[in-house]
C-alpha cells in the first residue's frame, strides 16, 4: 500500500513539474500584434506573394532570393500577380523595405511577438535609419 | 498469446492496409493541394514555393545603359603612371562611399577595398636596391585581384568565397562566419575583418548597399552589383580613364588590346594565383 502512495505521489509531482510552463503562463497569453501598412504597400496592395504566403513564407523567399542575386546574379523576380520586382529586402524603390518603410510597426511587431530576431538589419539599411 | 503464422499473418495484412490507405490519403491531399493552392489555409501551404522566374530582358530593356553586363571573365588594367593624386583619392573615396565601407582611425581595425601601397609592398618580388625613383616612390592603387586560381575560395569552410562563371570572386556575407581563413589565404592582403560593428564609422551612407556586421570578413566585389545593371565598376566609372575594364576572354575588348600594347605586370605572379588585375607602369 505504501508503494501506491509513492508511486502516484511521485507521478503527481512529476507530471506537476513537466507542465509547469503550461499552468505557470496560463492567462498570460499576450495580444497578437497588429500589423501596420505603410502608404506604399497599402498603395500597391499585392505583395510578391498572396498575403497567407507571405505571412508563412516570406523568410524561404528571401533565402531564395538572397541566392539568386548573390549567386547567380539574377536580380528580376516575376510575382504571383505577374509584375516583375527586384529582388532586394533592402535596395531601391521595389525591394521590399522600398514597399514596407515602416519597419517598427511591419517587420518587428510580429518578429517580437513570435521570439524572433532575424540579423537582416544588422547589415541591410532600413528605410527608417536615414530620418 | 503465442505467434503463430495465422496471427503473424493477420498483423502484416492489416500493417499493409494502413500504409496503403495513408499513402493514397496524402496522394489526394497533394492532388487536391496543386489544383487550388490559393484555396487551401494557409498553414497546408508550406510545401510549395513559387519558383523565381527571372527575366534577363526586362533589366536591359529598362537600363538605358548599353555596357556589357556579361564576360567571360572580368580583367581590370590600371594606368600606374597616369593616376595622380587627386584621382587616386577620388577612385578610392568612390569605391568605399558605393560599398559602405567605414573609415577606422584605428590602422588595425581598417577596412579596405581599394588603398595605395608603396612599390615595395605591392610588388616585393620586383624590388631592386637600385630601382628607379619614380617606380620606388609611386603609390599603387591595389584591390582584390580575382584572381583565376583564388586561393581565399579554397581556404573558405562555409563556401561563402565563391568564384563565379564571369571570374569574380565574390563573397556571400551572409554566410561568413569570420573565421578569417581566407584572410591568412589572401596574398594581397585585400580581404579586411570586421573588428567592430562599421556602421558608426561610415560617413555617407549608401542606401542601396547593404553595410557588413561585426565578425564578418570583406573585399572589393568588382562592383559586381554594378555590373548587373549594366554599370562599370565605381572606380572605373572616376577613374578619368587611367583605370579600364573587360572581358579578358574577349580579344577585341579594349582591356585586350590594351594588354596586346603595352608592358603589364601583376602581383606576385609566382604564386600562381592568376590574378586579373594588371598594371601598366
Amino acid at each position: 500500500m505504501n508503494e501506491k502512495i509513492l508511486i502516484y505521489g511521485g507521478l503527481f509531482v512529476f507530471c506537476a513539474v513537466v507542465t509547469f510552463p503550461f499552468w505557470y503562463n496560463l492567462g498570460n497569453a499576450s495580444v497578437a500584434p497588429e500589423i501596420l501598412l505603410s502608404a506604399a504597400a497599402k498603395e500597391a496592395q499585392t505583395c510578391v506573394a498572396d498575403k497567407s504566403y507571405m505571412k508563412n513564407q516570406h523568410m524561404q523567399i528571401l533565402n531564395i532570393w538572397r541566392e539568386d542575386v548573390v549567386r547567380q546574379g539574377t536580380r528580376s523576380f516575376q510575382g504571383m500577380n505577374g509584375k516583375m520586382y527586384t529582388m532586394s529586402l533592402s535596395s531601391g524603390k521595389d525591394s521590399c523595405m522600398g514597399c514596407h518603410t515602416n519597419r517598427s510597426q511591419f517587420c518587428d511587431r510580429c518578429h517580437t511577438y513570435a521570439s524572433v530576431n532575424p540579423y537582416c538589419w544588422d547589415c541591410h539599411i532600413t528605410p527608417k535609419e536615414i530620418n | 498469446m503465442e505467434n503463430t503464422r495465422r496471427n503473424f499473418l493477420k498483423i502484416a495484412g492489416i500493417s499493409a492496409l494502413g500504409f496503403g490507405v495513408g499513402s493514397l490519403v496524402s496522394a489526394t491531399t497533394q492532388v487536391e493541394h496543386e489544383v487550388a493552392p490559393t484555396q487551401q489555409p494557409a498553414e497546408h501551404n508550406t510545401e510549395k514555393l513559387p519558383e523565381p522566374k527571372p527575366v534577363e530582358n526586362v533589366k536591359s530593356e529598362s537600363s538605358t545603359q548599353s555596357a556589357v553586363k556579361t564576360a567571360g571573365r572580368w580583367g581590370m588594367a590600371i594606368y600606374t603612371s597616369k593616376l595622380t593624386e587627386p584621382i587616386r583619392k577620388k577612385i578610392i573615396s568612390a569605391c568605399h562611399v558605393t560599398h559602405n565601407v567605414p573609415h577606422m582611425e584605428n590602422k588595425r581595425h581598417e577596412i579596405k577595398w581599394i588603398w595605395e601601397e608603396p612599390y615595395t609592398h605591392a610588388f616585393p618580388e620586383n624590388e631592386h636596391e637600385y630601382i628607379d625613383e619614380k617606380t620606388h616612390t609611386q603609390p599603387f592603387l591595389t584591390l582584390c585581384n580575382h584572381c583565376n586560381n583564388p586561393p581565399c575560395v579554397r581556404a573558405c569552410p562555409t563556401k561563402a568565397t565563391f568564384q563565379r562563371a564571369d571570374g569574380i570572386v565574390l563573397m556571400d556575407f551572409h554566410r561568413c562566419i569570420g573565421c578569417r581563413f581566407c584572410m591568412a589565404a589572401c596574398p594581397y592582403g585585400s580581404r579586411s575583418f570586421n573588428f567592430r560593428d562599421p556602421r558608426p564609422f561610415i560617413s555617407q551612407l549608401n542606401m542601396d548597399f547593404p553595410t557588413r556586421m561585426k565578425g564578418v570578413v570583406e573585399k572589393c566585389n568588382f562592383c559586381a552589383e554594378r555590373l548587373e545593371m549594366g554599370k562599370m565598376p565605381a572606380c572605373v566609372e572616376v577613374s578619368e580613364g587611367t583605370i579600364v575594364f573587360g572581358d579578358l576572354h574577349d580579344p577585341n575588348s579594349e582591356i585586350r588590346h590594351i594588354l596586346k600594347e603595352s608592358y603589364t605586370i601583376q602581383r606576385k605572379q609566382n604564386l600562381g594565383t592568376m590574378p586579373s588585375v594588371y598594371y601598366i607602369v
